[in-house]
């Protein structure tokens, strides 16, 4: 029986040549990773333990970039110790300058490279399974663990593969083929286990939005999402890194629990309904239903390929009358390329509302946090009763194409629909 | 180990905003994650806990957002234990990790009753409740030995001192 790439890669970060699905064993992390919203936990913890010194502070990379620049005082002291303990630690990736959310910024960085296993105290972590990393979600004290030893255990897990097959029609995109995922395998369908993405259709799309689908691993329940890196992933990566990699495949033998097949011929744009990821329809048979926000961002679609598919319907269109349209690039770096690019003008003149890069209202923050009786159509990851304000607001989930639409049409509506 | 106190009974499916909404994430004061633990679920829970008490919970506890606070939380409330029909990964983790032992029986869940005295027994690895009883399989050696330090910090702090690391 041949071996997961899964299996491959905790088999490398523990020294051994091959490692058992189910075993639990000790791991070598290459790079730990937190947040402005969960390092100051794991500051408090490494420092409550009586740890005084990091593993390897070049292995280490804290991105405050989320929720910038801060709402209020005890978030903004919070992020300063984070701060202080970085320059004290002699930790120089830190980046708290505004250069926003650090699953859209360490791989446009080169930070993510193929074989690599990579912790960071987020749950969002499995979006760097797209370049063929293995990205686990961690919480901030099992961080402040690995920030003193560079280790930690983990339960070797099982591999569901999921395979797009097909040609999709115009305005079906990544997101439409995970939330069709979303639907087949459910919000726990993969606990615990790694989602490997595959098929043609999976290799025809760019890197960028392939980051789409494998973010969304963590809404299906996975440990994290896995693809195998191609010649598209060698060339993103040529472009970003100088460092060398080695590259890991799943072996044609290798065994999957099971096999989801995904014809994306078949697919309409859809839409995850409240309040959950996976309660997901076509978008079609949403009829009449009236909105007061469209939010354009986040790990999930906050790339420039989003941004430009929105401008595809919204260009040339005028955004209803009672709809907030709020934009969030999800890094600085995509920012200016959405300005040099003529984009963010773009989006002013529709008056729209850009963000400061960063994730924007998706977590019910700031930017845009939702009121009882307001419904909003996103292109985020989570719809959970209460994720962006009140539990009485309704959140739906759709591609940026679907969003826009809606955003033209005042309620929820098809691309098509908009545009015929 | 034994653990006793009154059962809370939550459904399937509680994501950790629902445990703990973000407005209350500035704030890493027991005090206050305890006054936002289940907020717009179970108004006032915390005051509804006797310390020691035990969360019942259904399939898939503790899933979405990856806030460890969401733990934090329920154990700031008085809650000693979790017990579940199953839960996230990263909840899962961070629960054992911050001293608060997470349990996966079904069976255990099926009979509970909110309100009345419910029994873990980490050593026989059975749950006990109205009479009725069920098993869970045991932990594996890497959280039992957390577990048995009271969390992953304490389990940090004895690693750096017989590394000589510690401050
Ligand atoms: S955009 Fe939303 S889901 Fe993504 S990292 Fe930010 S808060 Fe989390």
């Amino acid at each position: 029986m041949g071996l997961s790439a899964t299996q491959k890669i905790v088999a490398r970060h523990c020294g051994r040549d091959s490692v058992a699905v189910g075993e639990t064993v000790t791991v070598k992390v290459d790079l730990a990773m937190s947040n402005d919203m969960t390092s100051p936990l794991a500051v408090k913890q490494f420092r409550s333990a009586g740890a005084t010194k990091v593993f390897d502070p070049d292995k280490i990379c804290i991105v405050a970039g989320r929720h910038m620049p801060f709402r209020d005082e005890a978030f903004g002291k919070a992020v300063g110790l984070v701060g202080e303990w970085c320059r004290d630690q002699g930790i120089k990736s830190f980046f708290a300058n505004m250069e926003g959310m650090d699953h859209a910024l360490v791989p446009d960085l080169g930070l993510i490279r193929p074989g690599m296993l990579v912790c960071n105290a987020d749950s969002h972590t499995c979006t760097y399974g797209a370049l063929g990393a293995w990205g686990l979600p961690m919480g901030s004290t099992d961080m402040a663990y690995i920030y003193a030893f560079g280790e930690t255990w983990v339960r070797v897990p099982e591999t569901i593969r999921v395979r797009y097959n097909g040609k999709p029609a115009k305005y079906v995109t990544s997101k439409d083929y995970v939330l069709a995922t979303e639907r087949a395998l459910t919000v726990d369908g993969a606990r615990y286990k790694t989602i490997e993405f595959s098929g043609p259709a999976l290799d025809a799309l760019s890197v960028d939005e392939r980051f789409t689908i494998s973010n969304m691993g963590i809404e299906m329940g996975a440990k994290t999402s896995f693809m195998a890196p191609d010649q598209k992933v060698k060339d993103y990566l040529a472009a970003r890194t100088t460092v060398p990699y080695e590259a890991v495949y799943s072996d044609e033998d290798a065994e999957f629990e099971r096999t989801v097949d995904i014809d994306v011929s078949a697919l309409e744009p859809v839409v995850a309904k409240p309040h959950s990821p996976d309660n997901v329809v076509p978008v079609s048979e949403l009829k009449g239903i009236r909105v007061t926000q469209v939010c354009i961002g986040t790990c999930t679609n906050g790339r420039i390929i989003d941004l430009q598919q929105a401008l595809e319907v919204l260009r040339g269109r005028k955004v209803a009358a009672g709809v907030r349209l709020i934009v969030t690039p999800a890094t600085n770096i995509i920012m200016r390329e959405a300005e040099r690019l003529g984009l963010i003008d773009e989006f002013r003149a529709l008056g729209a509302t850009i963000n400061p890069p960063g994730c924007g209202p998706c977590a019910g923050w700031h930017q845009g946090v939702l009121a009882e009786g307001d419904v909003c159509v996103a292109t985020h990851n989570r719809n959970f009763p209460g994720r962006m304000g009140s539990p009485k607001a309704q959140v739906y989930l759709s591609s940026p194409y679907v969003a826009a639409a809606t955003a033209v049409a005042g309620e929820i509506a098809s691309p098509k629909a908009v545009l015929s | 180990m034994i653990m006793k106190g009154h059962a809370h009974v939550v459904g399937d499916h509680i994501d950790t905003d629902q445990i703990i909404p973000a407005r209350y994430l500035g704030s890493l004061d027991p005090k206050v994650l305890a006054e936002g633990c289940f907020y717009n679920l179970i108004p006032q829970f915390s005051t509804k806990v006797t310390p020691g008490d035990i969360l019942v919970g259904g399939e898939n506890l503790g899933c979405g957002s990856s806030r460890e606070h969401a733990p934090i939380a329920i154990k700031s409330a008085g809650i000693a234990c979790v017990v579940a029909r199953s839960f996230s990964r990263i909840f899962y983790r961070s629960a054992i990790n911050i001293g608060l032992p997470a349990v996966v029986c079904p069976a255990a869940v099926d009979f509970a009753e909110q309100g009345t005295e419910m029994t873990v027994d980490f050593d026989r690895g059975v749950v006990e409740s109205g009479g009725k009883s069920a098993a869970f399989a045991p932990f594996g050696p890497s959280i039992l030995a957390i577990i048995a330090a009271g969390g992953l910090v304490p389990f940090m702090s004895q690693r750096l001192v017989r590394e000589g690391a510690s401050a």
